[in-house]
C-alpha cells in the first residue's frame, strides 16, 4: 500500500505483529502485516471474504502448521518472544492462546468432560476442584444455568448457541491469556449472538480478545479496536469509535458504509 | 419486455410449467417403481435364504448340538460341540489379533500418511488384500506356516482369518476417520492437545460407531470363511483346545457334512448353517444396541 498504516495504539500490546507474511503454497495471503493487539481489550478484524482476517488470526496460535503447504514469515511477539520461532512446545503456546471457531465443535463426550478435557491436559486437579473449575467456566460462558442439571449428557445434544458457549467455556477453562474468536456468531441466531456479545464484553476484564467478524455492527458493538483488511493488506487500524466515525482512509469508509464489499 | 409478463405470455408459461411438471411426475413414478423392484429383488433372495436356513436348520437344534462331538457317518447321536468351540476360538482370536493392527494402520493412513508415498502405497496394497480371494490367503499361510512346521493347526487358522480381518478394519477405520470434520481436530489442537491425544480421545471416539461396525463386518465375514481354514486349521473330529493341533470349525464341518451322502451329517450341516447365520445376526443387533449413539 502506498500510505503508511497508522499503528498509533497507545495501549500496552499483548501481541505485536511485525512484518508478517503468510503463504498458502504460492499464494501470498498476508502482505507485510504490522499490528499491535492491545492487552485486556477486544480487537476486531473486519473486511470482505478472503481478505485474510481469519488467516491472520490463525497465525497467532500457529493453527496453520497443521497444513504442510501453509507457512508464515515474520514476527508475532508475545511477552518478548517470537511465537513463530519459539522453542516452546506448541501445546504450551496454545494453552496461553485459546481459540473458538466459526462452527460449534463439541467433542464426542459429556458436557462436563468437554470442559474438563483441556484442563486435564495441563493440570492434575482433585475431583472437587475440577467440579469447581467446570462450574466456573460454564458460569463465565453464561451457560451454567442451562446445563447444570445435565452435565453428564452429550455436548452435541445442546442447541447451536449453547454448543458455541460450551466451546467458549472449554476455551477459558484452561485459563488462557488471549482468546481468539473466529466468527463465533456466524452460525447463531440473534438471541445466542446477543449472549455471546455480552460474554465477550465481560471476558475482556481477564483476557485479551481478538474477534474476526463479518458483521460490522458486531465489531462496532463489542470491540475497542478494529482492523480493516483487504486482499491481504491491513488497510486501517485504530480505536473502533474512530475507525467507524471518521475513518482515515476512503477504502475503509466505503466498506463500513456498504458502498463496497 | 416488462417485469410482469403479459396475460398471454403468462398463460403460455403456466401451460409449459404444467407440462414439465407432469413429465417430472411420470419420470419420478417410473424411477420409484424401478428402485422398489430392485429392492424387492434383493430382499427376496435374502428372505428366501433365511427361510431355508430356518426350515432346514431348526430341526437339528437340540442341546446335544452343543454337548456332543461331530459323529461318524450314520451314527444315531452327535453334535457340533468341537466345531462350535473351534470356530468361536479361531474367530475371536483372529479378530483380537487383526483389530489392533487394522485400527493402528487405519489411523496412520487417515491421520499421518494421507499424502505420503508410504501412505498411498499402503492404501493400494491394502485394497489388493481386501479383494484377494480367501483361498489365496489360505494357501499363503499353508506355505509359510503349515508347510514349515509340518502340521495343520488352530494357530495357522487364526493367522489366515486375521489376514482377512486386517484389510477390512484398515479400510473402515480410515474411511470413518476421514469423515470426521477437520474443525473438530482443529478445536482439539487449539486447546494445546498433543496429536496422539487428539486422535485417541477426540477423532477415534467420534468415529467409534463406524470403526466398530467395520470390526463386526470383518467378524461376520470370517465367521463363514471356509477356504482359508481348509489348508490351515483343517478339521478335527474331536474336541481340542490345543491351538497347535488341527481344529474343527463350523464352516469346514458344514462343507464336509453337506457334501456327504449321510443323512445325519446333512442334518448337522444345516444346523451349523443356522447357528452361523443367527450368531452373526445376533452379534450385529447386540452391537447396534450397545453402541447406539451415546454421544
Amino acid at each position: 500500500m502506498d500510505a503508511k498504516v497508522d499503528l498509533s495504539v497507545t495501549e500496552k500490546a499483548k501481541l505485536s505483529v511485525r512484518n508478517l507474511n503468510f503463504y498458502y503454497g504460492n499464494f501470498h495471503a498476508l502482505k507485510n502485516i504490522n499490528l499491535d493487539i492491545p492487552a485486556g481489550k477486544v480487537t476486531a478484524f473486519i473486511g470482505p471474504s478472503g481478505c485474510g482476517k481469519s488467516t491472520l488470526l490463525r497465525t497467532f496460535n500457529r493453527m496453520f502448521e497443521l497444513y504442510p503447504e501453509q507457512r508464515a514469515e515474520g514476527e508475532i511477539v508475545m511477552d518478548g518472544e517470537n511465537l513463530l520461532t519459539s522453542k516452546e512446545d506448541i501445546s504450551l503456546i496454545r494453552a496461553k492462546i485459546g481459540m473458538v471457531f466459526q462452527k460449534p465443535t463439541p467433542f464426542p463426550m459429556s458436557i462436563y468432560d468437554n470442559i474438563a478435557f483441556g484442563v486435564k491436559l495441563f493440570e492434575t486437579l482433585p475431583r472437587a476442584e475440577m467440579d469447581e473449575r467446570v462450574e466456573w467456566a460454564l458460569k463465565k460462558a453464561a451457560l451454567w444455568n442451562e446445563v447444570k442439571d445435565k452435565l453428564g449428557q452429550s455436548g452435541s445434544g445442546l442447541s447451536g448457541g449453547q454448543q458455541q458457549r460450551l466451546c467458549i467455556a472449554r476455551g477459558i477453562a484452561i485459563k488462557p491469556e488471549v482468546l481468539l474468536l473466529d466468527e463465533p456468531c456466524s452460525a447463531l441466531d440473534p438471541i445466542s449472538t446477543g449472549k455471546i456479545e455480552e460474554l465477550i464484553h465481560e471476558l475482556k476484564t481477564d483476557y485479551t480478545v481478538v474477534i474476526v467478524t463479518h458483521n460490522m455492527q458486531q465489531a462496532a458493538r463489542c470491540s475497542d479496536y478494529t482492523a480493516y483488511m483487504y486482499l491481504g493488506d491491513l488497510i486501517e487500524f485504530g480505536p473502533t469509535s474512530e475507525l467507524f466515525m471518521k475513518p482515515k482512509r476512503k477504502d475503509t469508509e466505503d466498506y463500513i458504509t456498504g458502498r463496497f464489499g | 419486455m416488462s417485469a410482469i409478463p403479459m396475460p398471454a405470455a403468462r398463460a403460455a408459461l403456466n401451460a409449459e410449467r404444467a407440462r414439465m411438471h407432469a413429465r417430472r411426475k411420470r419420470v419420478n413414478a417410473i424411477a420409484l417403481t424401478l428402485s422398489l423392484a430392485a429392492m424387492a429383488f434383493g430382499l427376496v433372495w435374502l428372505v428366501w435364504i433365511l427361510f431355508e436356513t430356518v426350515r432346514l436348520g431348526i430341526g437339528g437344534i437340540a442341546l446335544s448340538l452343543f454337548t456332543e462331538m461331530t459323529p461318524p457317518p450314520q451314527a444315531e447321536t452327535g453334535g457340533l460341540a468341537n466345531a462350535i468351540f473351534g470356530s468361536l476360538v479361531m474367530v475371536l482370536l483372529a479378530t483380537a489379533l487383526g483389530t489392533p493392527i487394522g485400527i493402528l494402520a487405519g489411523i496412520y493412513l487417515a491421520e499421518y500418511g494421507q499424502k505420503t508415498w508410504l501412505g498411498s502405497t499402503t492404501r493400494f496394497i491394502n485394497d489388493i488384500l481386501l479383494s484377494a480371494p480367501s483361498i489365496v490367503i489360505g494357501l499363503f499361510i499353508y506355505a509359510v506356516v503349515v508347510a514349515q512346521v509340518k502340521s495343520f493347526s488352530g494357530i495357522a487358522g487364526i493367522l489366515a482369518l486375521s489376514l482377512i480381518v486386517i484389510p477390512v478394519v484398515i479400510r473402515t477405520t480410515e474411511n470413518m476417520l476421514s469423515l470426521i470434520p477437520n474443525a473438530l481436530r482443529e478445536a482439539a489442537y487449539a486447546l494445546g492437545t498433543p496429536k496422539w491425544r487428539v486422535i485417541m480421545t477426540v477423532t477415534l471416539k467420534a468415529a467409534r460407531a463406524g470403526v466398530i461396525t467395520g470390526i463386526l463386518l470383518a467378524l461376520a465375514r470370517i465367521a463363514g470363511e471356509t477356504a482359508p481354514l481348509l489348508f490351515t486349521a483343517l478339521s478335527n473330529q474331536f474336541w481340542t483346545s490345543d491351538l497347535s493341533q488341527p481344529m474343527a470349525s463350523l464352516p469346514v464341518t458344514i462343507f464336509k457334512f453337506a457334501m456327504s451322502p449321510y443323512e445325519n451329517w446333512q442334518k448337522l450341516a444345516w444346523a451349523g448353517v443356522f447357528l452361523i447365520t443367527f450368531g452373526v445376526l445376533m452379534l450385529n443387533i447386540l452391537a447396534r444396541v450397545l453402541f447406539r449413539n451415546k454421544h
